[in-house]
């Protein structure tokens, strides 16, 4: 539906997109991740047509943007990090505007959408008087008004308080059903919620790309376990378990008191966990707790954008 | 376009400042055409067409300062680009919209050539004629101001930009004294004074219509490669 092909984008000396590819099937929610700076409005402003790539072509439902894009802006819906609205405006002339540039006729495209998008009691109301979390829901119906294939949202939820993210996020998700979305987020709840694909963008590079649930469980093939013991010689159990085969690395971690907390990291061909019990088990010590940790996309996330090998997680 | 165009209107007429603007102009081109108007006693309305130049130096691009700074200082720039529409439709509907806006300006002074009429007889082509030429060298300095507008992102420096360029241009002719002679003739043409008072004594010269034609044309052009050229 949308790639991008070895894209490059500079402004003066300075690289915003760095030779970036991605392609991304129809029918996908994608949330673009990274820290600010990353790249992310660039990506998207290269697919929307904004502005063109320096390298590289951007293709979007088959047509390249730069050669065609009319089209490619016809089956576009695009919500800007500020919602793009005229304050001055009523909120239905707005969508009566929006509709008649898109060349919607009628009224009926306007009244779905705003109640699509829960607007429909603020439609006689002064753009500049409605909430951020309301002028946000306007942006977003701007975006769907002609029911478009492909919806871009820039940050949608960003400044909004946790009840209007929420309300956002079950929006996006509901047309996320029929659409191709991408969105870009610094947010990683966000992309847990919403999104069935992570792209992390740093630095104008992607540094990872994988399911949400992927990411989440396993990173570069290893895993964490997370164990507590207690019993004679626990504390020093780590050089035991280390020489388990599967166990790449095994240390003792502050913990609760008289109890011997130990963190192992496993590579994730085997589950080691049935060899870890049966050790604890031939040695008598008992067992309090053993549990395989989810790598939180957090801990994943810095460790990809500060590109450093910090293998300690939280 | 026409939804553009609508737009554009509305926002002009839907807020104040197009009133303001409106009022103030009636109000500065009333205070300074009628006591001199009573001075010379004829019945025309040369005193006015004059004045022109000068007041329109402020009040265009008082209108013209928000076209595209504020659109890209509030983020609806960015939409307005990525619709299926144009950049071309886009410049093109922002100046229709201020054309028609100066005309809506200029309407209301209308009043003053049927109250001339009433006191003497007055000639009805040096007023039409200065209408066209109202309306040219506005939509000269319209255009200007477009282009001022889509080089920043700030109303004020647009404002600035739009009539410190208009004065010079106005003024030009003033200045001609510094010029070495031979140059003389060639930087007259150029200033937009000459070219208005031309028309506005009644002489529709083609030349003076096609110079102020082709300066809008030209800096609509300018305006729509700034607008291409964002990045």
């Amino acid at each position: 539906m949308i790639t991008l092909n070895n894209v490059t984008k500079k402004y003066g000396s300075f690289t915003a997109i760095d030779k970036l590819s991605l392609e991304i099937k129809e029918g996908e929610i994608t949330g673009l991740l990274g820290p600010n700076g990353a790249g992310k409005t660039t990506t998207m402003r290269m697919i929307t047509g904004y502005f063109p790539p320096c390298e590289g072509k951007v293709f979007v439902d088959g047509y390249e943007v730069s050669k065609e894009p009319e089209k490619v802006k016809s089956i576009l819906g695009y919500l800007p990090e500020n919602p793009p609205l005229y304050g001055e405006m009523i909120t239905l002339d707005y969508l009566r505007y929006i509709a008649g540039v898109r060349a919607i006729p009628g009224e009926e495209a306007i009244l779905k959408t705003a109640e699509t998008c829960g607007i429909r009691e603020v439609l006689h109301k002064r753009i500049d008087q409605l909430s951020k979390g309301y002028k946000q829901r306007v942006g977003l119906a701007q975006a769907i008004l002609h029911d478009p294939k492909i919806l871009i949202l820039d940050e949608p939820t960003a400044g909004l308080d946790p009840n209007q993210i929420a309300e956002v996020r079950d929006l996006i998700r509901e047309i996320g059903k029929t659409k191709t979305v991408i969105l870009s987020t610094h947010i990683l709840q966000e992309v847990e919620a919403v999104a069935d694909r992570v792209v992390i963008i740093n630095q104008g590079r992607i540094v990872e790309d994988d399911s949400t649930g992927n990411l989440q469980s396993v990173r570069r093939g290893r895993y964490w376990i997370r164990m507590i013991i207690s019993g004679e010689g626990a504390e020093e159990s780590n050089g035991l378990f280390k020489e388990i085969p599967g166990v790449v690395e095994a240390k003792v971690v502050p913990g609760e008191e008289y109890l011997t907390t130990l963190q192992i990291l496993a590579s994730a061909e085997s589950d080691v966990r049935p060899l870890l019990f049966r050790t604890v088990r031939d040695r008598n010590w008992t067992l309090y707790e053993m549990s395989r940790e989810k790598h939180s996309l957090e801990s994943v996330f810095r460790e990809l954008t500060t590109g450093g090998s910090n293998e300690q997680h939280s | 376009m026409n939804s553009i165009l609508k737009r554009e209107l509305y926002s002009l007429f839907r807020g104040p400042i197009a009133y303001i603007v409106i009022a103030l102009f009636l109000v500065f081109s009333g205070i300074l055409f009628f006591p001199t108007f009573f001075i010379f006693n004829l019945a025309e309305m040369r005193g006015f067409f004059q004045l022109l130049p000068i007041l329109f130096c402020f009040f265009i691009p008082a209108v013209t300062m928000r076209s595209f700074a504020e659109e890209k200082r509030s983020g609806t720039f960015e939409a307005l680009i990525t619709l299926p529409v144009k950049v071309s439709q886009i410049v093109l509907a922002k100046y229709l919209a201020i054309l028609l806006f100066l005309v809506f300006m200029l309407l209301p002074t209308v009043a003053y050539a049927v109250m001339i009429s009433f006191l003497g007889r007055l000639d009805p082509g040096p007023v039409l004629a200065g209408y066209l030429g109202a309306i040219l060298l506005g939509g000269a300095y319209a255009a200007l101001g477009l282009f001022a507008s889509s080089l920043t992102t700030n109303q004020i420096i647009a404002f600035i930009i739009t009539a410190a360029a208009a004065l010079f241009l106005t003024f030009l002719e003033q200045m001609l004294i510094f010029i070495p002679p031979l140059l003389v003739d060639w930087v007259e043409f150029l200033g937009t004074q000459y070219h208005f008072r031309t028309i506005a004594r009644g002489v529709l010269d083609t030349r003076s219509i096609l110079y102020l034609i082709s300066f809008s044309a030209l800096l609509l052009l300018g305006t729509i490669r700034a607008v291409e050229q964002r990045r």
